[in-house]
């Protein structure tokens, strides 16, 4: 997993509550073996006028020029303003998959679904918690000042404006690590690796028909 | 201090304690097929990290294969392309694979204890809820999701929290017509889908004793519609004759220590349980699904029930739902109720004493006019070979049956197996929630011998009665 430190990037307005997995990444996508390339099918119903499909090339897709992710002065974007209970829905790691293909290692919103903010952490995003006021405050800006980046400081907990207003943010010390440290489960538990192998050793003596 | 099952099994695979009350506990088994593991694997690629040990994993592909024609491959493209993943994921990471071609190959539940790749006292896991099949043997069986599955194969561990122990006892002699599979229903019936939520569930007492080990494997198999994590029976002489020359059991050398090891799982006298249940195995009668939700299951005497006779309002609600759905009306006699398409099969009831005793009810009759399909899908492939041996195909294909190549098929339609909208089936499968069997399908659960029976008669009947019926 990526190492989540500082972020300075290009924020995107997403200006609705109760923004769901399916809408994040229809179902027809969870089709796919893999857990990258979902990035071009992002919000595909909200993006493109027609149906999206599983391989299709996006390129020449007709897009719907009326959606934030569509205009050209948000491109290259790698944080999200997003309304409540943004990634509620199924518990599907396709939405985060999806987030992150594109390019977005941060989420702000004023709450979230709870598996999908579980898997944020798992996948190297950070879902940052804001109160309502201070989200619409910064969508507000966003909108009004082209080129508006923040910048994001985990091991402070702090969020940035181009001003230099800053708004603190609570994370847990536990998954903070995590990120810091570029530690997804796997990588958490691979620091117990020596003991892994201990208990093998142990086990092969006590009962080396299971290995 | 004395120890449940459980508890002996969980002791043992403790690799460490982990300070937020997790165990990181050592995986023995992982069985692996091609739907929940294509991520896992490129999740390890990604991350550019190795299996942790690739003895321990075994992979079959079982969900989405054809379970005809073949030779012709598989011409559904998503089902196809998750298949070809798992082949080459398997050549990539040095992983042992029963594939399309192998005679051992079929539904992973099944695969599993046939090759003696499940044993006593191991810890098993697969991505796929049915995993608890595997507690038959006093193992610890459990269904992971993908993200797990990609850790135990980076670390052969998994982070658990430890759950309540159940006992579930069944005393007494069974009624003859009553399997596993219907003492699964009945125990589904009684405490709900919600009964066993958060416990792993030892099912004891002599009835279980006296099941073979394909009757607990149904029971185990179903543990997860009960809500639970996981269930398990003791290792007894049923257990070790099952499990003695099996392809991948314990060689010679130390068969003598891991029997001895063995022969001491089973709960001490005086454990204690959070939870304990006691039935009556001579209350026990054959049991037919009528709802949308396992433990909406009666025994074949009784009659559809009305949402006026419901605990409460919310159930009520579900009963209305459940029948329109299911098209029942209330007072329907359950012998009454005919069906459209038989289905024999799955990791429920996929072994061979479940086609032995299909086959006994089948023999010598014709499949009734209305019935549209009956498929007999063997577990595996060498669950088929034995089948053949026996003259088992004959007697399905004479009576009308199809004599299918192995898969899950029909159990989840996901290939081609599957019933149109309205149709009703009587599935030796395990669940029955609206749209498993495809879009509109009508399922009723029921045993192997039951299936049989209503395929032959075009509606449930009584197996218990089947000699008077002809
Ligand atoms: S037979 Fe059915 S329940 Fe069993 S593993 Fe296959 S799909 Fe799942």
């Amino acid at each position: 997993m990526e190492v989540f430190t500082q972020l300075e990037g290009i924020v995107v307005p997403l200006n609705r509550a109760n923004v769901d997995t399916d809408a994040i990444i229809p179902k027809q996508f969870l089709k796919s073996i893999r857990r990258t390339g979902y990035g071009p099918y992002l919000f595909d119903e909200w993006r493109y006028e027609d149906r999206g499909e599983p391989g299709m090339d996006c390129t020449n897709r007709p897009q719907r020029k009326d959606f934030v992710l569509n205009q050209p002065r948000y491109a290259g974007a790698s944080i999200l303003l997003a309304g409540e209970n943004f990634g509620c829905g199924s518990s599907r790691e396709h939405a985060p998959w999806a987030l992150l293909d594109y390019g977005f290692r941060c989420i702000i919103a004023p709450s979230f679904a709870d598996i999908f903010y579980n898997n944020c952490f798992k996948n190297g995003i950070l879902p940052v918690v804001l109160d309502e006021a201070v989200v619409q405050r910064l969508m507000a800006e966003c909108e009004a000042q082209e080129g508006y980046r923040l910048i994001v400081d985990l091991p402070q907990q702090t969020i940035t404006t181009p001003s230099g207003e800053h708004f603190s943010f609570a994370v847990d010390d536990f998954r903070k690590h995590c990120l810091l440290h570029g530690l997804d489960d796997i990588g958490l538990t691979l620091q117990h690796a020596d003991e892994i192998r201990a208990y093998e050793q142990r086990r092969k003596q006590e009962a080396p028909w299971l290995f | 201090m004395a120890k449940t099952l459980f508890d002996k099994v969980w002791d043992q695979h403790v690799v460490r304690q982990n300070d937020d009350g997790s165990t990181l506990l050592y995986i023995d088994r992982h069985l692996v097929h091609e739907v929940t593991s294509p991520q896992a694997f490129e999740g390890l690629r990604l991350a550019g990290r190795r299996p942790w040990r690739t003895a321990a994993t075994v992979a079959t592909p079982d969900h989405n294969v054809p379970t005809i024609h073949r030779e012709q491959g598989i011409t559904d493209p998503v089902s196809r392309v998750q298949v070809e993943a798992l082949d080459a994921n398997c050549r990539e990471f040095g992983i042992m694979e029963f594939g399309l071609g192998d005679i051992r190959q079929g539904v992973v539940h099944v695969v599993g204890p046939e090759q003696g790749l499940t044993l006593p006292g191991m810890t098993v896991v697969c991505g796929d809820s049915h995993t608890s099949t595997h507690g038959a043997f006093g193992a610890i069986a459990m269904g992971i999701g993908t993200s797990e599955v990609e850790h135990v194969l980076a670390t052969q561990c998994l982070i658990q929290k430890k759950p309540k122990t159940m006992r579930i006892r069944i005393e007494g002699r069974f009624p003859n017509g009553v399997t596993g599979k219907d003492i699964a229903l009945y125990i589904i019936g009684k405490i709900g889908t919600a009964g066993g939520t958060g416990h792993a569930i030892e099912f004891a007492g002599s009835a279980v004793r006296g099941l073979s080990m394909e009757g607990r494997m149904s029971l185990c198999n179903m543990a997860i519609e009960a809500g639970a994590r996981c269930g398990m029976v003791a290792v007894d002489d049923t257990t070790i004759d099952y499990v003695r020359n099996r392809p991948f059991g314990p060689d010679a050398a130390c068969w003598a220590q891991a029997e001895q090891a063995w022969r001491t799982l089973h709960s001490d006298a005086d454990a204690v349980f959070d939870t304990e249940v006691q039935f009556d195995a001579a209350d026990i009668a054959p049991q037919v699904s009528w709802g949308t939700s396992p433990e909406m299951v009666l025994p074949v005497t009784a009659e559809i029930p009305a949402p006026e006779e419901a605990r409460n309002a919310v159930q009520a609600e579900g009963w209305r739902r459940a029948l329109e759905y299911m098209g029942l009306k209330p007072h329907t006699k359950i012998t009454d109720i005919q069906v459209d398409k038989v289905f024999i099969g799955s990791c429920t009831n996929g072994r061979i004493e479940d086609f032995r005793a299909a086959a006994a009810i089948v023999r010598g009759h014709k499949v009734a006019d209305n019935i549209k399909l009956a498929m007999a899908v063997p577990g595996s492939g060498l669950v088929k070979q034995q089948a053949e041996q026996e003259g088992l195909d004959r007697i399905f294909i004479e009576a009308g049956f199809e004599w299918r190549d192995p898969g899950c098929s029909m159990c989840l339609a996901m290939n081609a197996d599957r019933l149109e909208p309205g149709e009703r089936c009587a599935s030796t499968s395990n669940r029955n929630f609206e749209g498993r069997q495809g879009m509109g399908g009508r399922t009723h659960l029921v045993s192997p011998a039951m299936a049989a029976a209503a395929a032959i008669a075009g509606h449930f009947v009584d197996v218990r009665d089947w000699q008077e019926v002809q």
